[in-house]
This record gives C-alpha cells, structure tokens and sequence, in this order.
C-alpha cells in the first residue's frame, strides 16, 4: 500500500520550476485540492502541460491567477480571459497545440514512443519549424512526444495500490497523463479497500501512481 | 423563426441524418442539437469525453463529471458511453465521426475554415478545432454571414488557418453556401432574403444557380 498523503505533504514534493502534467477539462476531472496546496505554498514558474486553463477561480485558472505559471502547453484558453490577458502581455509564455495532438503527444512520451505522425495543423501555423514526412502518399507533421517531471491526475475512487477509476467526463487527460509524469500523484475523491475496484473497473494501473492524496472526506 | 442563431441551427439541423455521430462545437453550432428529433437515432459527441450527450439537466440534478465542451452541465442519452481524451479524438481523427458543426470567424473564396485566433487581440487557441475539420467525414460551419458590418466570407483569410481541408457546408443568418472545385455556390437564401443582399453581404464571389431557393424550416 502506498503511504496518502495529506495536500500540503504532497505539493511539498514539488519545486518551483518543475513541469506538471495536470488532468481536467475545464476544471472536470481536475485535482482542486492538489492546486489549492500548490497555490498556498505559493510554487511558482511553473511549466503546466494540460487542455486548458479553465476559468478564474476553478482548477488551473487558479495556478494562473496566483502567478505561479511561466509557461504553457495547452490546447485551449478561450474561456479564461486571465490567461489570454497574461499570454498578450507576455507574462506567461504559451504553447498551443491542437487537443487531439496534445493528447498523442502525451501519450506518446508515457508509452516510449518516439512522437506521432498526424494530418492535424498541415499547412496552418502549427506546420511551422516541424518536420513533415510522407506515408503511404499521404504528408504528416511530426509530433514530438511530451513528459513532466509530476503528473496531477484527479480520479474517482483509488484503492490501497493505486489502481484508480474515473467517471463519464472526468476522464479526458488523465488516463493518459498518468503515463507521462517521471512521479504521479493521483488525487481521489475515495480511497476504497483493494479488491473494491473489480480489475475489469481499473483505468489505471496502481503500478503507475507513486503517491495517493487523502480522500475528499479523510 | 425567434433569431437569427435559431435559424442557422434551425437549418444545420437538415443535414443531419439517421444515426449519425455528430459533433457540435461550442456557441451557436451546440443549438443545432435543440433542432434534431430523438427519433433520429443521433449520438452527439462532445469532445470532452461522451458520446450521447443529452440535454441539460433539471435545476439541482447537476452533475460535476458530466459536462459538455464547454463546461456546461448535461445529461447523457441512454446507450451513451463515456471516454478519454485519446479515445475522443481517434474518433475524431480517424474518419469515425460523420459531422462536425463549428463556428467561424471567416470562410474564404476556396472554402478554408479559421477560427481560432485574431493575432494580438484575441487566443483563444484551436481546442479541437484543427483535429475536428482534418478528420471529420463532412464539415459544416454555422455562424453569421457578418460581423461589424464586415463580410465574414472572404477572398482569402486574414486571420490563421484551421486546416486547408475545405469544408462542405456554410449555413449563416442570409445563406447557404457549398464550396466545391468551382468555387463558391449560393444553394439557399434566408426566408425574405434577396440574392442581391447576399451578394452584397458577401466579399468572395458566389457562383449562382439558376434556382437559388429559400430555406424550407
């Protein structure tokens, strides 16, 4: 059994300048109370790789309004006008990649692959300064792959090992995240006793996740 | 018709047929829904991560793990399931969608969809924008036919590309328009619309039938 640990233990763990992987869209399926002990620590110039920044107040928005984000990778801001505000201004710098290829290249880094070859973002803007590559007649960009040095995964249920489970929405990047950090710190709204979550039922394997937030109601 | 958004809902909603699977972007284009009968048997994607998405749920029945892409509150249809990120967009990639509806910010003279961004005003960055019109099976964009009095289907656009793929359909408040190889073609008018008011609502030629329609809704 791994050790769950408390919120503030857990963002201890991370310096300032580390990349984090960070599970959600639009705030669903993100660990809130994983970002609420980074914010109280106050860990800053922060590299976050996630699908969006969600709004001011809720999930990554708040890492955005606390000032603790230098740069970004992500698909979306358009519903966080903080965000867009600090990337026009220049203070937080921001990579946009198209979701379903931030997705493969996440996938990519947590599954030892060397990129992804995709069609999506040919001949527009994200073409630039990539390699384009022909199979079987058809022209793809080149993705490189992408890992973080901790990926904040939020899930349903955890049990004792680890294995963890997800519900209808707040699926999206975590799954795949968990993969792509060097350390995962997975945040569950329950901690069930192994053998609870069928085998059948896992998402993702205990054998991926290094440390267990407390559950919502610890 | 109440508005000129319900119109353009009104009339995307035509093309969809049974049993497809469809993805409505956020804005305009998530009205279509409204406009589809259930008995058309259609699953609507939201990229998020279901596949059935149903309508809003009763005031206090919110649920804060079923959302849409926008980060609404829905419901799911019965026979719906539910996905993650990279299961959503291989639908979306690898040709298993039939239709994604999405707005626009400009459409030009060969049918090229952007959408995405306005160079130092506004990022809001493409989502799954670029993803959805590279692999969806057909491509209608819904949005006004102007916007501050300026044409929003172009000779070539100004602002960055979503993809190079033209799309299939472009249905506004004064038209319905098809590009193909030939160009631009004016197929239907806005109830009470002249194809002058279009032509002149309209910066890229328009190729014009000799019957042009009105909208049936």
């Amino acid at each position: 059994m791994k050790g769950a640990l408390k919120p503030h233990e857990a963002a201890a763990l991370i310096a300032p300048g580390a990349s984090l992987m960070i599970g959600g869209f639009m705030g669903v399926g993100t660990p809130e109370r994983m970002i609420d002990a980074l914010v109280t620590r106050g860990v800053g110039d922060l590299t976050v790789i996630a699908n969006d920044t969600a709004m001011p107040g809720r999930g990554i928005g708040k890492l955005v309004s606390a000032g603790l984000v230098r740069h970004l990778i992500v698909s979306h801001i358009g519903l966080n006008p903080e965000t867009q505000a600090r990337v026009i201004a220049g203070d937080i710098t921001c990579e946009l990649v198209p979701q379903g290829t931030l997705v493969e290249r996440i996938r990519a880094g947590g599954m030892g692959l060397g990129g992804v070859l995709t069609p999506t973002g040919l001949g527009t803007e994200v073409q630039d300064g990539k390699q384009v590559v022909t199979v079987e007649g058809r022209p793809f960009l080149v993705e490189t792959p992408l890992k973080a040095d901790f990926a904040l995964i939020a899930a349903w249920q955890a049990d004792y090992v680890g294995n963890l489970n997800y519900l209808l929405t707040a699926h999206n990047f975590n799954p795949i995240m968990a993969l792509a950090g060097a350390r995962v710190i997975a945040e569950p709204d329950a901690i069930v006793p192994v053998g609870m979550i069928p085998p059948d039922a896992v998402k993702t394997p205990g054998v991926l996740v290094d440390h267990l937030l407390t559950g919502a109601f610890a | 018709m109440s508005d000129a958004k319900d119109l353009i809902a009104a009339r995307v909603a035509q093309e969809i047929k049974h049993g497809m699977l469809v993805n409505l972007g956020i804005g305009l284009p998530s009205l279509v829904a409204g406009f589809v009968p259930e008995s058309l048997g259609v699953f609507f994607q939201a990229e998020n991560g279901v596949i059935g998405l149903g309508a809003r749920p009763p005031e206090g029945m919110q649920d804060r793990h079923l959302t849409d892409a926008g980060g609404g509150f829905v419901t799911a249809v019965p026979g719906a399931a539910s996905i993650d990120s990279a299961m959503s967009f291989g639908l979306i990639r690898g040709g298993h969608l039939d239709m994604t509806v999405l707005g626009g910010l400009q459409v030009d003279a060969l049918g090229r969809l952007a959408n995405w961004k306005v160079p130092g005003k506004m990022v809001p960055g493409m989502g799954g924008a670029m993803d959805l019109v590279t692999g969806a099976a057909r491509v209608i964009v819904a949005m006004q036919h102007a916007a501050k009095g300026q044409s929003k289907i172009v000779m070539a656009c100004t602002l960055p590309l979503t993809s190079t793929r033209r799309v299939d359909l472009i249905v506004t408040d004064l038209a319905v328009i098809e590009p193909s190889d030939a160009g631009l073609t004016l197929r239907e008018r806005a109830p009470g619309i002249s194809v002058a008011e279009i032509l002149a609502a309209t910066e890229a030629p328009l190729i014009l039938p000799e019957d042009i329609p009105e909208m049936r809704l």
